[in-house]
């Protein structure tokens, strides 16, 4: 076997196994954490595959960002996980006759499915042999596709604004600056008074 | 064997199985369908970049990082609205979620 081929077998392998962890395990905690796990192994599939930017880009958004996100929530909530633990069992009939038709078919489809020679034939590779990776995503990106990086950006902002203002509260003990108020404010209300030199008030 | 296409279709298949038996099996923890939905993408990522691959097209890979922009603020909106509805009702059960309902 050539190191390609351990690799992808490792690589995939992990990722099945973590990901099974994260929908089995026990604790939200551990949940994410395999995620994390499935997400890195994914992010090695893809060095396999030749897409060095997109794997890093996995690693640095997904599990620095994203996990991290699920990590903070799972841990600031402060929710009883055994209880809703409860119908994991009930469940796992119905669920896994689903999961293994599902299962079955798709890899009944892929394992009999292939590209016709002449596609596989007048493939090329699809980074330049001149150019990185990253280099050769940059140079479509930013053309051809300007208009799909546009309305990426806009859905991002779109999610900033949606959770600040799905989150954001105002608590009303909380004193804050109203600048109205103040400049309504009469002269009559304020009392000026004068602080003799190192006497104090 | 030689790693071909096929073998990375069937491991995102496998992938996206567990995904949907996640969501199916954790119905009342919604943090775990989240996360579920989250290896659901992933799937579909390896797919398109392997299609990418082997069929030589850099398309799929941009693809891939518009589906990664999607599935960032999925998550990031599905945690704000997690957070709110713990805030008002102390708990993260599902199956009473359609209170929501204007």
């Amino acid at each position: 076997m050539s190191a390609a081929q351990v690799f992808f077998y490792l690589f995939s392998t992990v990722m099945i196994g973590s990901a099974f962890m994260v929908i089995a395990a026990r604790n939200p905690v551990h949940s994410v954490l395999f995620l994390i796990l499935a997400f890195v192994n994914a992010a090695g599939l893809f060095l396999i595959l030749g897409a060095e930017f997109l794997a890093m880009l996995l690693v640095i958004v997904y599990v620095g960002a994203v996990a991290v996100l699920f990590l903070f929530v799972v841990m600031m909530l402060d929710v009883d996980f055994a209880e809703l633990k409860q119908g994991f069992l009930q469940y796992l009939p119905v669920g896994s006759l689903i999961g293994a038709v599902v299962l079955i078919e798709l890899v009944l489809v892929l394992s009999s499915w292939s590209a016709s020679s002449a596609s596989v034939g007048a493939a090329g590779a699809p980074t330049p042999s001149d150019v990185s990776n990253t280099l050769a995503i940059g140079r479509v990106l930013y053309t051809k596709y300007v208009y799909f990086f546009q309305a990426a950006g806009l859905v991002l902002l779109t999610a900033m604004i949606g959770a600040i203002v799905l989150t954001l509260r105002h608590k009303p003990d909380v004193k804050r600056q109203v600048i109205a108020d103040q400049n309504e404010r009469d002269k009559s209300d304020v009392k000026l008074q004068k602080v003799p030199s190192r006497a104090g008030v | 064997m030689d790693i071909g296409l096929n073998q990375y279709l069937i491991v995102a298949a496998m992938l996206f199985t567990l995904g949907v038996l996640g969501i199916i099996l954790n119905r009342k923890n919604i943090i775990v369908i989240l996360m579920s939905i989250e290896l659901i993408l992933l799937s579909v990522n390896i797919n398109l970049v392997a299609f990418s691959t082997f069929l030589g097209d850099l398309t799929g890979q941009i693809f891939s990082l518009l589906i990664l922009t999607v599935a960032a603020a999925e998550a990031a909106i599905g945690l704000a609205v997690l957070v709110t509805y713990f805030r008002n009702r102390g708990s993260i059960a599902v199956e009473d979620i359609n209170v929501m309902k204007g």
